[in-house]
């Protein structure tokens, strides 16, 4: 196809057409004085002046040499063959179907990617994908309140406070009230939900915990999927999608709904995403679930086929009854994910869960013994340790004007955490990474 | 389309079989023609308080979602368990087989309000 823009004749013609003799009268319902006149733009650049402005731009980007930030977000290894199969243009430009039975590839790859979130986390029914974590998480609460017919939630301190956040804003439309499970954070304790605080609630739809949780200790979720059970209320489990190959499965734990940030499978870090939000659930509750599912079928003439399924949940069906007034997908997202997880199978992302995990006990013991650390909990974590160590903050800032982050200060989110870091190790941390950390510490003490 | 004398009938094409202080509801025949095949109903809870005229559960059918709207108020005393892996008996037996729930009447006052079955033949001609 060709790019052809609009000529004078074009123009002329489409005026003609609806009856106007300007672009101008097209606007003449909208008084002057509410029109902007005059727009403060920079004059036009030819190509070569673009580019060097956009060069300088990017040349304002810090990018660190060594980087062991995580706090929700995880930077892993992309097989190349993830960005060549959604640059497909019959991926990468298709937008969502809405004449969804002519787009069979699309609807197939919402299909497995959904079959993939669903062996990875053992639920019955994965959608086809969220903004992010933090709305699929939302989501998630919103579907327990419609499933109990309750109006309260209950999270636990240890999911991401960006998570509440988000969690907080979709809740208080409806009115929905947000009660907050504290996490053991006192001396000595492992920095996970009491168990026992949970009992304490009653009427509320739902408990959210997330695995392992931000400060990246491991949850008890068989405990706290019991106790939720006990009031009555859904449990929802907050995952991240990588650690699932070594960590027992939601569905095996009792959870009712998953959500999780996809960002880990495939997705590169970026500020404001695109990322991905997976959810899954139990077959019983599909009904209340929110947004697209991609179903396979046969058709008249027993040919296997893709539609998109269980549409009177949806808002073009439904409008204000709708199970949610979102029905967009990451749908490429989505397929980087299921790229990537063909890629590299059960058996990759198992080695990529355990160099993380063991890569994550390099740094906090290199730490640890060379004096500069301790750990701020007990209990056990995978590949995101707090670390407590004097100055915190301003080592911090010093490593990171030499290329060093040295991971998240959690004193920002939680005033009780003074001094604490928490940092994340994947299978790209190299041990001379640690090293650069361990001797930057070393010349702030 | 004829319609069964001994039923009452509300705007919403529900139907209300009284007998002493129960009652029994579903959705007219003239209800489940119009939706066509229905392939989910979701129902009340047994023990849930109906009140007249408020939505108490969902019926899906191919081409549309509805709300159930009670025709009267009362408390749920039992629901067509049939219904969940059979909501076609909606569509076979909208009278009969595809009653919704039973309710325990908190106002008899209520049914002067509803129609009979010539009020409801006309209201659907």
């Amino acid at each position: 196809m060709t790019y052809s823009p609009h000529t004078d004749a074009d123009r002329a013609q489409m005026l003609d057409a609806v009856g106007v003799s300007s672009v101008e009268d097209l606007f003449a319902d909208i008084p002057a004085a509410v029109r902007a006149s005059a727009w403060d733009v920079p004059a036009p650049l030819v190509e070569q002046e673009v580019r060097a402005e956009l060069a300088r731009l990017a040349g304002r980007n810090r990018i660190p040499e060594v980087s062991f930030l995580g706090a929700g977000a995880y930077r892993h290894l992309i097989p190349s063959v993830v960005g060549e199969v959604i640059g497909r243009s019959e991926f990468a430009t298709s937008y969502t179907p809405y004449q969804p039975e002519v787009s069979q590839g699309t609807l197939q790859s919402i299909y497995e990617f959904q079959s993939l979130i669903c062996e990875l986390t053992d639920m019955e029914v994965a959608t086809a994908s969220h903004y992010d974590g933090a709305t699929a998480t939302a989501e998630a609460a919103l579907m327990a309140c419609r499933l109990t017919r309750r109006t309260r939630v209950a999270v636990s301190a240890g999911v991401s406070p960006d998570y509440r956040r988000v969690l907080e804003t979709y809740c208080s439309g409806p009115g929905i009230e947000v009660v907050t499970v504290p996490v053991r954070l006192a001396e000595g304790e492992d920095g996970t939900t009491d168990p026992a605080a949970v009992q304490a609630l009653d009427d509320v739809a739902c408990l959210i915990a997330a695995q392992p949780n931000y400060y990246g200790q491991l949850e008890p979720m068989r405990e706290l999927a019991d106790a939720a059970h006990a009031a009555g209320a859904q449990f929802v489990a907050v995952v991240e999608p990588t650690s699932l190959a070594l960590l027992e499965a939601p569905g095996a734990y009792g959870a009712d709904i998953v959500a999780a940030e996809g960002q880990p499978l495939g997705i590169p870090i970026n500020f404001g995403g695109p990322y991905v939000g997976l959810m899954a659930a139990r077959m019983a509750s599909v009904r209340q679930m929110p947004g697209r599912l991609a179903g396979a079928t046969r058709d008249a003439q027993g040919r296997k086929g893709y539609v998109l399924t269980l549409q009177a949940r949806e808002q073009h069906i439904r409008r204000e009854k709708a199970a949610s007034n979102i029905c967009t997908n990451q749908a490429l997202m989505a397929l980087a994910a299921t790229a990537y997880l063909t890629a590299v199978g059960p058996n990759g992302l198992r080695e990529v869960a355990e160099l993380s995990m063991t890569q994550a006990r390099h740094l906090a013991g290199a730490l640890e013994s060379a004096g500069l650390a301790e750990r701020r909990f007990g209990g056990t974590y995978l590949n995101e340790v707090a670390l407590r160590l004097p100055n915190a903050a301003r080592r911090h800032a010093t490593l990171a004007e030499r290329g060093i982050v040295a991971g998240h200060i959690l004193e920002r989110d939680e005033p009780e955490l003074r001094d604490t870091l928490l940092l994340a190790a994947t299978e790209l941390t190299t041990d001379d990474d640690i090293a650069r950390l361990v001797a930057g510490l070393e010349q702030t003490r | 389309m004829s319609y069964p004398d001994d039923l009452r009938y509300s705007k919403e094409h529900e139907w209300v079989r009284v007998e002493g202080s129960r009652a029994t509801i579903g959705i007219t025949s003239f209800a489940a023609d119009e939706l066509g095949d229905v392939v989910f109903v979701e129902l009340p809870e047994v023990g849930a308080t109906l009140s007249q005229f408020g939505t108490f559960g969902v019926v899906e059918s191919v081409k549309a979602v509805s709300d159930l709207y009670a025709p009267i108020s009362g408390e749920v005393i039992e629901v067509n368990e049939a219904l969940r892996d059979a909501p076609e008996l909606l569509n076979a037996d909208a009278f009969g087989e595809g009653w919704i729930a039973k309710v325990e009447l908190t106002d008899t006052a209520q049914l002067d309000g509803l129609m009979d079955a010539a009020a409801y033949t006309a209201e659907t001609a």
